[in-house]
């Protein structure tokens, strides 16, 4: 019996004693209370949420607890913390507590009930906002960096551009010319098949070997695009599309979502640029695994972390975006209160009622500054090399 | 060990004529010029070469693995079991990668992923061929683990790989490689980021599985020491070609290469205690550069001038044993 043999029943050991285990969210806690920047940021990360939540439901259905949208003209501009002057108000107008907490706006309606309705948007719209341009990003970067040294061939970018032309042309109701570039579509597809399997390369003629041949890498065609991207001045690129698009909440969380992935796709490049050479890649191919198992599920959870911190920083963009969208009157449209519109309505009676810009504005100062702090805690978390310096 | 050739045996891999260059700022670095070699069942084969010597990219090339561009697999067959590798698109290859052929890489340190458990790893290198329940899965794991030696593996299942040490990480990736029962195992100088001990056990581990599951191994190393210990058949490479082969017998005890000469000349030994150790003199060349004629002319105390010019051939010493210098064959006739 040789001496491997004998290491391969595993009774004959006895049980080593094993380091005590830590989990994730342990070790995320003790980090936290090291960093106390970063623990009020979580804080106030926290409550700003159950807040939204509560708002929303606080405020929301047909008879809402807090009525963002009762107007009682008798009571405008009331201060903060002001009592209701019960006599000129029926019964159903009078707020819950009795009190304006944050006084009332020019048509007399509870700022606090506002704040809470406002809330929710603002979480929603960033969240969902971010939610659109991490998934993007991460997409377009893991695609550029993983398949970054692969070639286009110039007809399918042709193929592409006939598509997206096509299509367009159609919906503008150029039908005719449209169908045209369709077609060219289709030829191209026939083109392409017919091309298959004809090896020699030098006997084609020289139509054919500039169609086939390498356009650009693929690394080239993406970051070129976000360079593209990045050269609009986003904050007008979106004032443009939603001065086009019907003004919903929804179309400015999918129009800030779609002009903000850059950042996300230039960070997961980089990482999968370097994780695509190492070893445990090289050994997850040997063992078979597709190409998309391992961007997906190999590459991504080791690169996800300085993602998951530019994603709460963008969460801060995204919500300072809404609001100044909403103070132009380009945003979330009027019945419905964004902290951007009360700051904006707010703006005439400066001078008269300063709470009605005062709150909307501190509650965006706090609430991005808080996320802020909690993207640059997570960063030191996450990323070891910054946690020996505390 | 049965360390005899098994000339009889039918081929399971089979190398021909194989040749990988690398395309560079236009250079063309010939990293695999050429080389032909044989794997039979259930036997262990060891590719020896210093470092750049084309070792690991004729192994990588097998599996389809060479990173294209700048790699390109320029001419030759790989036949394995029957079917030319090199023929299959990226679909089939994935069915034989891990399957069939699995590799164990050189770094057990950086070759398991670092955010998944052990257990999610080796379940994922048997679900990826052979999908079968939880709790089977669990079971077959517990299995490999035990086999390949770890310590109370249902624990080691929920471990992250920085969680155990290196012999550990490479017994898990021998774990791996073992998942589906493959015919043929690369090892990939498996040993080499190890410590001498644990060496010496992932060696007896490899031996003793190859026994149980009658797999053949093609073991790619540096150390001459490991070789002797397990091989059964050699191959010394030189920048890119084979310089040498034959069983162990014939290369430790009748080199007939220059190269391989110096090799051993350079081990330390008993025989040699209190005198300087020999070493062949230069360095491996560039392989984007290689001098004409034969690629060790250089470094060659036994160089004549048709050796600057002429590529050599490959010189028959009966028994399987070849080596590709006419120089020494012509002069051992003279000898005789």
């Amino acid at each position: 019996m040789n001496h491997a043999e004998k290491h391969i029943d595993a009774s004959d050991y006895i049980e080593a004693p094993l380091a005590p285990k830590r989990t994730r969210l342990q070790a995320f806690g003790r980090m936290l209370k090291q960093n106390r920047l970063a623990a009020l940021g979580f804080f106030i990360f926290v409550l700003f949420f159950l807040c939204a939540v509560t708002g929303l439901i606080l405020t929301s259905g047909t008879k809402p607890l807090f009525n963002p949208a009762m107007v009682r003209l008798e009571e405008k501009l009331r201060p903060p913390l002001s009592k209701p002057n019960l006599k000129a108000l029926r019964p159903d107008q009078v707020p819950v507590l009795n009190v304006y907490l944050m006084g009332t706006d020019d048509l007399g309606r509870d700022v606090f009930a506002r704040m809470l309705q406002g809330a929710w948007v603002s979480l929603t719209v960033g969240f969902v906002a971010v939610g659109i341009s991490v998934f993007i990003g991460i997409f377009m970067g893991g695609i550029a960096g993983y398949f970054g040294q692969h070639h286009i061939k110039t007809i399918h970018i042709l193929f592409c551009l006939c598509l997206i032309g096509g299509i367009g042309l159609i919906w503008i109701n150029a039908a005719s010319a449209g169908t045209a570039l369709l077609l060219l579509c289709l030829s191209s597809i026939v083109f392409l098949l017919s091309a298959r399997d004809k090896l020699p390369e030098k006997a084609r003629p020289v139509w054919k070997g500039i169609l086939l041949g390498n356009a650009v890498s693929v690394d080239t065609l993406i970051m070129r695009i976000v360079d593209i991207m990045l050269c609009f001045p986003s904050f007008f690129l979106i004032l443009t599309v939603v001065a086009l698009l019907p003004a919903s909440i929804y179309n400015i969380m999918i129009v800030i979502g779609l002009t903000s992935w850059m950042g996300t796709t230039r960070f997961v490049r980089a990482e999968f640029l370097s994780l695509r050479e190492q070893d445990f890649v090289a050994a997850a191919k040997a063992l078979g695994i597709g190409n998309f198992r391992i961007i997906f599920r190999h590459i991504m959870p080791n690169a996800v972390a300085p993602v998951l911190v530019s994603a709460t920083i963008g969460i801060a963009t995204a919500i300072l975006t809404e609001a100044g969208l909403s103070f132009l009157g380009f945003g979330v449209p009027p019945p419905h209160a964004t902290w951007g519109n009360i700051l904006s309505d707010g703006k005439n009676f400066i001078f008269d009622a300063p709470w009605l810009t005062f709150i909307p504005g501190i509650a965006i100062l706090i609430v991005v500054l808080s996320f802020n702090l909690f993207g640059e805690g997570l960063r030191d978390i996450l990323n070891p090399k910054l946690r020996e310096r505390h | 060990m049965d360390k005899q050739p098994n000339p009889h045996g039918t081929p399971l891999l089979k190398v021909e004529n194989l040749k990988v260059y690398f395309q560079s700022d236009g250079e063309r670095a010939r990293a695999v010029d050429g080389i032909s070699y044989e794997v039979r069942q259930k036997q262990t084969v060891c590719i020896v070469g210093e470092s750049g010597c084309g070792k690991t990219v004729s192994s990588l090339s097998i599996l389809g693995l060479i990173p294209s561009p700048p790699g390109e697999i320029v001419g030759g067959e790989i036949f394995f079991s029957g079917q030319d590798l090199l023929k299959l698109d990226e679909k089939a290859m994935q069915k034989i990668r891990g399957n069939q052929i699995a590799m164990v890489f050189q770094e057990p340190l950086t070759s398991l992923n670092p955010v998944f458990t052990i257990g999610n790893q080796i379940g994922e290198a048997v679900y990826t061929h052979k999908p079968m329940d939880a709790e089977s899965l669990k079971r077959y794991m517990i299995q490999l683990l035990s086999d390949v030696g770890i310590p109370s593996p249902e624990q080691r299942l929920n471990d992250y790989p920085h969680q155990l040490s290196g012999g550990q990480r490479q017994r898990v990736m021998i774990a791996m490689a073992l998942s589906c029962d493959p015919a043929l195992m690369i090892a990939d100088e498996p040993t080499t980021a190890l410590d001498v001990t644990v060496q010496a056990q992932i060696l007896e581990l490899l031996r003793s599985i190859q026994q149980k599951r009658s797999m053949a191994i093609l073991y790619i190393t540096h150390d001459l020491g490991v070789v002797s210990a397990i091989a059964h058949w050699i191959y010394v490479m030189y920048a890119g070609i084979i310089a040498e082969q034959g069983n162990a017998d014939q290369i430790f005890r009748f080199p007939r290469h220059p190269y391989t000469q110096g090799l051993l000349a350079s081990l330390p030994g008993r025989s040699k205690r209190g005198k300087r150790l020999y070493s062949i003199p230069g360095s491996v060349p560039n392989p984007a550069y290689k001098p004409k004629g034969c690629p060790f002319h250089p470094r060659c105390p036994h160089a004549i001038s048709p050796c600057r010019k002429e590529y050599p051939d490959m010189c028959d010493y009966g028994h399987g044993h070849m080596a590709r210098c006419p120089v020494l064959y012509e002069k051992r006739e003279h000898s005789e």
